[in-house]
C-alpha cells in the first residue's frame, strides 16, 4: 500500500522538467528561421525597452532600484508574481505532459499551486513587515549582520547561478527551435537584454517586463483555450470523448496514471520544490515592492488565481493538442512522433488554431517569458551582493547609497557576462537537474533560517550560522555525489548518495543544525538576540516601523 | 521606533487578542489546504479508480476532474476567504493598536 503513496508521490519526480526551461533536452532539431514570430519578438522588446527607458528616468534612488520604491500595487505584484511562476518551460512542459498522459498533467499543476496560500498564511505579511529589500534584511532582524548576510547572500547566489544556467541553456535551445536562430546567438541576446532591463530600469522596469509578460501569455493561452472549446461547440464532453478516441492510452488519459519512481527522490522533490518556492531569492524580493502587508497579501491573493487559472488552460490546451494536432500528419515527421518533440504541442497548437501570426506570437511570449524570469534573478543576484554583501558585511552597514548603487550596477553587468559564459559552456550538459538543486538549496538553507527568524523565539545567530552552512553544504554535497553530477558527468561507475535529490536530507540537517546549535548558545549576544525577539514579534504582526512606500 | 513602544503593544490584550485570532485563522486555513492536498494525493494513491470512474455512464468526464479544478479553485476561494479577514476586520483592530501605541 506505501508503495502507491509513493508513486503517487512518484509523480513529483518528474517536476524538473517541467520548471527547467530545458524542457528540451539533448539535441534540438533547428526549425527553419521564423520570421512572423521575429518580428512580434522584436516589437516585444521594443516596448520592454520603451519601460525600461521610462522605467530609469524615476529610478533614482536605491529604495527605486531594489522594491520599485515600494509603490507597485497588490494587482500588478500577483501578475508579476504569478509571471515569475509561468515559465515557458511549465507552459510547454505542462501542456505537454497533458498531451501524453491526460490527468496526470492536472495533478502536477496542483502540485505546483498549494504552496502558495500556505506561503500567504503564514509567510507573506511578515516578509513585507520585517524586509527592506532582500530577505536577508527579515533572517539577520536580530541576529549578527556579519555573519547572516554572508550566508543568506551565498545562498542566494548559488541559487540565483544554478537557476540562471539552467535557464540561459533552456533559452538558447528553445529559441533555436522556435526561431531557428543560432544557440550562442540567442544565448548572447539573452544576457544582453536582461542587463539592459535591470542595469537601467531596476526593479521597476524588471517587475513590469514580468507583468507584460504575464498578460500576454495569459491572452494567448486564454486564445487557445477558447478557440478549442469553440471547436467542440463549448462541450467539455465532447472534447474529451473525442480525445479517448483519438488517443492511443485512450479512456486511460481521463485517470490518473501514476509514474513510479524511486520514493524517497519523489519525496525529496517534493519538499524541495514545496519549501522551496519559500526560499527563492527572486521570489521573496517582490513581497517588498508593495506598500504594506495589505497589498502584499493581495498580491499573492491574485497570484494564486492567474496561475491556477494558467493551469486550467494549459489542462484544455493539452487536450486540444491531442485533438487537433496528434491527428494532423502535417505536425509529425516519418516516424509518426511529433516535430520538435512533445514539449512543441502547444507550439503546434498555436499554428493549428491560429495560423503561422499565431504561432509566431505564441514563439515570442515564449521567449519573453525567460527573459523576464532572468532579469529577475539577475536583479536579485545584484542585491545580494550589493545590500548585503557590500553595504552591510563589508562597510558594516556605512556605504553611502551612491557606492552601493554602483556595486549592484557592476555586479549585474558581471552576472550577465557570467550567464552568457556559463549557458554556452553549459550547452551539451545535462541542466534539467538545477532547477531541482537550485529549489533544493533553496528549501535546505534560505527557507530554515528565515522561518526560524520570524516564528522561533531561542533562534541564535551561531544556531543559524551554523544550521544554514551545514544546510548548503549538504545540500550541494549529496548533489555532486548524486547519480547525476558523480556518475554521469564525473564517469564514476556507483553513485555514494544514490538519491536524485537531496532536500529531504539536507532539511533534516539544516532544521537539527539550527536548533542545536540554538539551544546550546550560552553566550550574552545570544541572550540578547532572543530578548530582542518581542520587538521583532511586535514589528512583524502590526508593521510598525516597517518599511513604507516611498512618496516622491 | 522605540523599545518602550513596542514593549507597550506587546503587553497590550487587544494586541495577544489579534495575535491569537490571527494565527488561529492562518494555521486551520493552512491545514485545511495541506490536508485536502494530501487527501487527494492518498486518493490517488489509494483508489485511483474513484477519480477515473465517470461522472454518468454517457459523459466522459471522470469524478478526477471536478475534483482536480476543485482543488485549485479551493486553493484560490482559500487565499481570498484568508485576504478578506486580513484585510478587514484584522487591519482594523491593528490600527486601532497602533493608534493607542501613539498616544
Amino acid at each position: 500500500m506505501i508503495g502507491r503513496v509513493f508513486s503517487a508521490l512518484g509523480l513529483l519526480a518528474l517536476a524538473p522538467t517541467l520548471w527547467a526551461a530545458g524542457a528540451i533536452e539533448g539535441e534540438v532539431q533547428r526549425q527553419p528561421l521564423n520570421v512572423s514570430a521575429i518580428i512580434m519578438f522584436v516589437l516585444f522588446v521594443a516596448a520592454t525597452l520603451g519601460i525600461t527607458y521610462w522605467a530609469a528616468k524615476r529610478s533614482k534612488s536605491a529604495s527605486d532600484f531594489y522594491s520599485a520604491g515600494g509603490r507597485i500595487t497588490g494587482f500588478q505584484n500577483g501578475l508579476a508574481i504569478a509571471g515569475d511562476y509561468m515559465s515557458a518551460a511549465s507552459f510547454l512542459g505542462i501542456s505537454a505532459l497533458v498531451f501524453t498522459s491526460g490527468y496526470d498533467g492536472l495533478i502536477y499543476s496542483i502540485g505546483f499551486l498549494v504552496g502558495w496560500p500556505i506561503i500567504l498564511f503564514l509567510m507573506a505579511e511578515r516578509l513585507r513587515n520585517l524586509g527592506r529589500y532582500t530577505f536577508a534584511d527579515v533572517a539577520s532582524y536580530r541576529l549578527g549582520q556579519t555573519q547572516i548576510r554572508t550566508l543568506s547572500a551565498s545562498g542566494t547566489l548559488v541559487v540565483v547561478a544554478f537557476y540562471l544556467i539552467a535557464q540561459m541553456v533552456g533559452a538558447g535551445k528553445l529559441i533555436e527551435l522556435l526561431f531557428g536562430l543560432n544557440y550562442h546567438v540567442a544565448v548572447v541576446l539573452v544576457g544582453v537584454l536582461m542587463v539592459l532591463y535591470v542595469l537601467f530600469g531596476g526593479m521597476l522596469a524588471t517587475t513590469w517586463v514580468q507583468i507584460i509578460k504575464a498578460v500576454l501569455l495569459l491572452s494567448g493561452a486564454s486564445f487557445m483555450a477558447l478557440m478549442v472549446l469553440k471547436h467542440v461547440n463549448f462541450d467539455f464532453a465532447t472534447l474529451f470523448s473525442e480525445a479517448i478516441k483519438v488517443h492511443p492510452k485512450g479512456e486511460a488519459i481521463m485517470s490518473p496514471g501514476g509514474l513510479v519512481k524511486d520514493p524517497i527522490s519523489a519525496i525529496s522533490l517534493g519538499l524541495a520544490l514545496m519549501f522551496g518556492t519559500a526560499g527563492l531569492p527572486h521570489i521573496l524580493m517582490r513581497f517588498f515592492t508593495v506598500g504594506d502587508a495589505k497589498e502584499a497579501r493581495k498580491s499573492v491573493f491574485f497570484a494564486t488565481g492567474f496561475i491556477g487559472y494558467f493551469y486550467i488552460l494549459t489542462f484544455i490546451i493539452g487536450f486540444g493538442a491531442i485533438l487537433l494536432v496528434s491527428t494532423n500528419p502535417a505536425f509529425k515527421d516519418s516516424t509518426g512522433a511529433l516535430l520538435g518533440g512533445t514539449n512543441m504541442a502547444a507550439v503546434h497548437l498555436a499554428d493549428a488554431v491560429g495560423g503561422s501570426l499565431f504561432l509566431g506570437f505564441i514563439s515570442a511570449v515564449a521567449f519573453a517569458t525567460i527573459l523576464a524570469v532572468v532579469a529577475g534573478l539577475t536583479l536579485s543576484g545584484a542585491s545580494a551582493v550589493s545590500h548585503d554583501l557590500y553595504a552591510s558585511v563589508i562597510k558594516k552597514g556605512k556605504a553611502n547609497e551612491r557606492d552601493e548603487l554602483r556595486v549592484s550596477k557592476v555586479t549585474t553587468l558581471i552576472l550577465g557576462v557570467l550567464a552568457i559564459v556559463l549557458g554556452i559552456a553549459f550547452e551539451k550538459q545535462n541542466i534539467a537537474f538545477m532547477v531541482g538543486l537550485a529549489f533544493s538549496i533553496a528549501a535546505s538553507c534560505n527557507f530554515p533560517v528565515l522561518i526560524l527568524s520570524m516564528y522561533w523565539k531561542r533562534l541564535t545567530t551561531r544556531g543559524a550560522m551554523l544550521g544554514g552552512w551545514l544546510g548548503l553544504i549538504t545540500a550541494v554535497a549529496l548533489m555532486v555525489l548524486g547519480p547525476t553530477i558523480w556518475v554521469q558527468i564525473l564517469g564514476h561507475e556507483k553513485p555514494i548518495y544514490p538519491y536524485e535529490y537531496p532536500a529531504l536530507f539536507s532539511m533534516i540537517v539544516a532544521f537539527v543544525g539550527i536548533w542545536f546549535f540554538s539551544i546550546t548558545d550560552r553566550s550574552a549576544a545570544a541572550n540578547e538576540e532572543q530578548n530582542k525577539f518581542y520587538s521583532q514579534f511586535v514589528r512583524s504582526q502590526t508593521g510598525l516601523g516597517a518599511s513604507g512606500a516611498v512618496a516622491h | 521606533m522605540n523599545d518602550s513602544t513596542y514593549k507597550r503593544i506587546e503587553q497590550n490584550p487587544r494586541f495577544q487578542e489579534l495575535v491569537a485570532k490571527r494565527d488561529r485563522f492562518a494555521w486551520s486555513l493552512s491545514f485545511l489546504m495541506l490536508g485536502l492536498y494530501v487527501a487527494f494525493i492518498l486518493l490517488i494513491a489509494f483508489e485511483p479508480q474513484v477519480l477515473g470512474a465517470r461522472i454518468s455512464d454517457d459523459s466522459p468526464i471522470t469524478w478526477g476532474l471536478p475534483i482536480g479544478v476543485g482543488l485549485i479553485v479551493a486553493a484560490f476561494a482559500l487565499t481570498g476567504i484568508y485576504v478578506r479577514r486580513a484585510n478587514g476586520e484584522f487591519d482594523e483592530m491593528n490600527k486601532e493598536i497602533l493608534k493607542e501605541a501613539q498616544q
